[in-house]
């Protein structure tokens, strides 16, 4: 079949995005060809500033360089702008004469400063601040020169302004405004912004208006007059008021514009042929300026482009971060407040910070921070997920680090970090390091930085400090996604909840019927996503899904523990941390007879077998004689106990029965996380019921019943959920709160990360105040259980499950 | 060329790999999906890892320890990681594995 012809006009980050996208998903659809007016490659525009700065080389912020075009086969036409775009005859003519046919063509002009309609706006010396050309011809003048005027206040010209004066010049910044970027902030944060600039020496003239350019006898411009008359030197003007959606190409050939090319949810025109994205685009009456929204847009366009068409773009919510070196400030959403919203507000003038939160109907809508902006992308992401804050209000203002931070030295400021300070603890990797990543490899997310450093790649806890890294390097660019919009992984673009969804309502009941169903691109997926389906294949379907062993992590798969050297250790089951002296002379008999080098107590009162070879597992286990741990699995772990009212002078409440009848009624249950269950006789808590998945705490009138704790990567406090009579009421409220994080939690997420993205009050909704629901959740867990059992009774009766243990010996085979 | 018949393809699970115990340390054999075998030198470049031990898919592995992706037709890590694990011939004949050893590459 021949290929289709794509043509894109424009060079920049949205178009050669949607390129990148469309490459991942069907990369020999296409023939491509590109036609840039810039002579460089696709270069990451946003960094135009700490070029100006001096703080990087336009080498350093060149995105694809021309290999990547040539390895992508795809036709570049640099220094080449197109004037005419022929519908009729479906093709495009560049100034030079060249053209090139389409069968789809991709519009991504992207913008153009906003020259003001005054009087000497064409002098020399007199420009706009968008490319590499403009960028260039700042750093020459600040050479030459010595008065620079910058119109405009908003990000780009404090920006500006700011470069022009780290390169020597005597820097004026014009603004018709109260405040700099009242936009982006509000009013309070817009002057201490003003006064740090100003303490940088910056100048600023507000409430002016420009209305002349005065210029000399050579053409060039000299001063600037404003409306009261006033005339203050300039060798230079910047005129950064604004950018214009550069459409006219479009609009010339028929396609209807309106502040930009109308686009819809797929980002088509109104002729079906031809895609427009990024900044020239206008999509429901707003054409976007900040890079994150046209990364969005790039997608959705490359979905429809590669013909899967299930993919629609419904708006972004933005935030901004200026990068000016020191100074830090982010908002997003609805910063200013109005009618209906409350506000929550930190003000320190004299340390320079201030903060501002604003939220209506219990939902954080807007941010705006100022000094102190180490939790902007936790904040942006509680206004991208929506969720009822009214459970944290009183640490919001904190940020997420109140709620603690172990392992980082409570280190939570990106910006403020050293290059040489370790960020992540586990696999040794400084913010230099990291830094340079992003720089050098054009990183936009925690995932990639993930890859390419390994920061943030195994326990996760600095995976905010990261974001915040990777939100101070490339600014609004950074793709802070949460989980519960983000791909399950690579092999699909639907998330979690999508693909759980799906199972459920089309009764998928394998991990080839849901890949087929949901259009994989990937044959049998990869180490991420089959895990991840193979639980919510089981949890959804139990009795009728049928485990698949080989999409489990070899320690559910192995029923034991992988250690660094490839052994495994052994973890027998204690019910509610209690033994014998038959059990105890069995284990210490295992540990001789095996050579076993380490026997360990755990943190969850019952002792590890450290180092057993792979071969020994099911001869270990049957020497044992005792139930399977499941200390490998996403599943139940323990019920830690305390001592309780038969030994203990202080206990209320028989807590070691209690313990050891929950744990047994939950053996073999998997979920989408380990769970921890601990049971207390008295507040004392001696069994630590603060931190555990469910913590159960005995007191004199009955048990009291905490959620969503974790003694682990972020030490979270569990939040109090209700207060039963009897035993048999724990254990039909903490069921019924199992199962539904069972059926509604994402693949990895512990029940305090469920918690927080649902809200405790839906939980509460749903388990407490519904008796019927809290019944029927309860029931099906125990309908769930029904089906699983002890996996190392299970790998030793049965035969075909014998090879995953046995080594072929190659020394007994004689070569054929 | 020597060629050992290990086990009939049967004893290998689909998207699975089975340990062989050789002269100079593991080898794991892999069947993928479509039943192709692969064998490499059962210790992944990064650390060690036995990737015998990894989920497979396609024609890659994961190395249980930490995730780094290996390709198993020719032991080289997906970028951006770089390593190479040592590969041996493997193929089916007869519904049974034969595997050759690469003694250049140690096994």
């Amino acid at each position: 079949m021949k290929k289709l012809k794509l043509v894109m006009i424009g060079n920049g980050m949205a178009g050669v995005r949607t390129l990148e996208e469309l490459l991942k998903l069907a990369p020999e659809l296409y023939d491509i060809t590109v036609f840039g007016a810039e002579p460089h490659p696709n270069y990451n525009r946003i960094l135009l500033s700490p070029v100006l700065a001096g703080e990087q080389t336009f080498e350093e912020i060149v995105l694809n360089d021309l290999s990547w075009y040539a390895e992508n086969n795809i036709r570049l036409m640099l220094n080449r702008k197109v004037v005419e775009i022929d519908r009729a005859k479906r093709r495009v003519i560049a100034e030079d004469g060249s053209e090139a046919e389409y069968d789809r063509l991709l519009i991504a002009t992207g913008s153009n400063p906003f020259i003001l309609p005054i009087p000497g706006n064409q002098l020399d010396g007199v420009i706009g601040y968008r490319d590499i050309a403009d960028t260039q011809k700042m750093m020459d003048t600040a050479k030459t020169h010595k008065h620079a005027v910058v119109i405009g206040g908003g990000l780009l010209g404090l920006e500006a302004a700011n470069g022009l004066k780290l390169r020597g010049m005597e820097v004026t910044v014009v603004h018709i405004g109260e405040w700099p970027m009242e936009r982006q902030l509000d009013k309070t944060a817009g002057t201490l912004l003003q006064q740090a600039l100003e303490a940088r020496g910056l100048n600023f003239k507000m409430q002016k208006q420009t209305a002349e350019l005065i210029g000399n006898d050579e053409g060039r411009v000299r001063a600037v007059r404003f409306a009261d008359d006033e005339v203050i030197d300039a060798d230079l003007v910047v005129m950064a008021a604004g950018i214009r959606p550069n459409s006219e190409l479009a609009e010339k050939s028929g396609i209807p514009c309106n502040r930009g090319i109308l686009v819809n949810d797929t980002l088509q025109t109104y002729d079906p042929r031809v895609y427009a994205v990024g900044e020239c685009a206008n999509h429901r009456g707003t054409a976007y300026g900040l890079v994150a929204p046209l990364f969005e847009q790039a997608k959705v366009c490359a979905n429809h482009l590669a013909m899967l068409g299930f993919s629609r773009y419904l708006g972004s919510v933005t935030s901004t971060k200026l990068k000016v070196t020191g100074i830090d400030l982010f908002s997003a959403g609805d910063f200013l407040g109005g009618e209906g919203t409350e506000t929550i507000t930190l003000s320190d003038p004299i340390g320079g910070v201030y903060k501002k939160l604003v939220i209506k109907d219990n939902i954080l809508v807007g941010a705006c921070l100022y000094g102190d902006t180490a939790d902007g992308g936790w904040y942006f992401r509680q206004v991208r997920e929506g969720h009822n804050v009214s459970e944290i209000r009183d640490h919001l203002m904190f940020g997420e680090g109140a709620i603690g931070d172990t392992g980082h030295q409570g280190q939570n400021k990106a910006m403020a970090m050293p290059d040489s300070m370790e960020v992540c603890g586990c696999n040794g990797v400084c913010k230099g390091t990291i830094v340079k990543a992003i720089q050098e490899h054009g990183l936009f997310s925690v995932d990639d930085v993930k890859k390419h450093t390994k920061a943030a790649s195994s326990c996760g806890s600095c995976a905010g400090l990261v974001e915040q890294i990777l939100m101070s390097t490339v600014g609004g660019a950074a793709d802070v996604k949460p989980k519960s919009e983000k791909a399950i992984c690579g092999c699909s673009d639907l998330n979690h909840g999508q693909v759980r969804k799906a199972i459920v309502d089309e009764h998928l009941i394998s991990i080839p019927a849901v890949m087929s169903y949901l259009n994989w691109r990937t044959p049998n997926g990869c180490a991420t996503c089959r895990p991840a389906l193979n639980y919510y294949l089981i949890s959804s379907w139990p009795g009728e899904a049928k485990d698949d062993p080989q999409s489990r992590f070899i320690n559910e798969r192995a029923h034991a523990n992988i250690q660094k050297d490839g052994t495994y250790s052994v973890i027998p089951r204690m019910f509610g941390g209690v033994t014998n002296a038959a059990e105890l002379r069995r284990i210490a008999d295992v540990a001789d007879k095996y050579q076993v080098p380490m026997v360990k107590v755990t943190g969850g009162q019952r002792i590890d077998l450290l180092g057993i070879k792979k071969d020994d597992l099911p001869n270990v286990w049957k020497d044992l004689d005792m139930p399977d741990g499941h200390a490998y699995g996403k599943s139940i772990r323990t019920v830690k106990t305390c001592v309780g009212k038969e030994f203990c002078r202080f206990g209320t409440q028989n807590s070691t029965g209690l313990g050891i009848d929950l744990e047994k009624a939950l053996f073999g249950m998997y979920s989408p996380h380990k769970v921890k269950l601990a049971v207390s006789a008295c507040p004392r808590n001696c069994a630590e019921s603060g931190i555990k998945d469910v913590g159960i705490i005995g007191v004199d009138s009955g048990w009291e019943l905490y959620v969503g704790g974790n003694g682990g990567i972020k030490t979270e406090a569990g939040e109090f959920f209700v207060k039963v009579k009897t035993a048999e009421e724990v254990a039909e409220y903490s069921f019924a709160f199992l199962q539904l994080y069972r059926e509604e939690g994402f693949y990895l997420e512990r029940t305090v990360h469920y918690m927080q993205r649902v809200g405790l009050e839906y939980i509460k909704k749903i388990v407490l105040e519904d008796e019927t629901r809290r019944k029927a959740l309860a029931q099906r867990l125990m309908f769930s259980l029904s089906f699983e059992g002890d996996g190392w009774k299970k790998a030793i009766a049965e035969q075909s499950l014998k090879k995953e243990y046995e080594t072929i010996q190659l020394a007994q085979i004689e070569p054929a | 060329m020597k060629w050992f018949d290990i086990c009939s393809l049967d004893e290998i699970n689909p998207l699975g790999a089975r340990i062989v115990a050789g002269p100079k340390g593991d080898i794991a054999v892999f069947r993928t999906a479509d039943d192709q075998v692969f064998a490499l030198d059962d210790r992944c470049p990064h650390k060690g890892g036995p990737l015998s031990q990894g989920i497979v898919f396609g024609k890659q592995v994961a190395c249980p320890l930490h995730n780094w992706q290996i390709n198993l037709d020719s032991g080289e890590a997906v970028a951006p990681d770089v390593g190479c694990a040592h590969r041996h011939e493997a193929r089916i004949e007869n519904g049974r594995v034969l595997l050759s050893l690469n003694s250049q590459t140690g096994g």
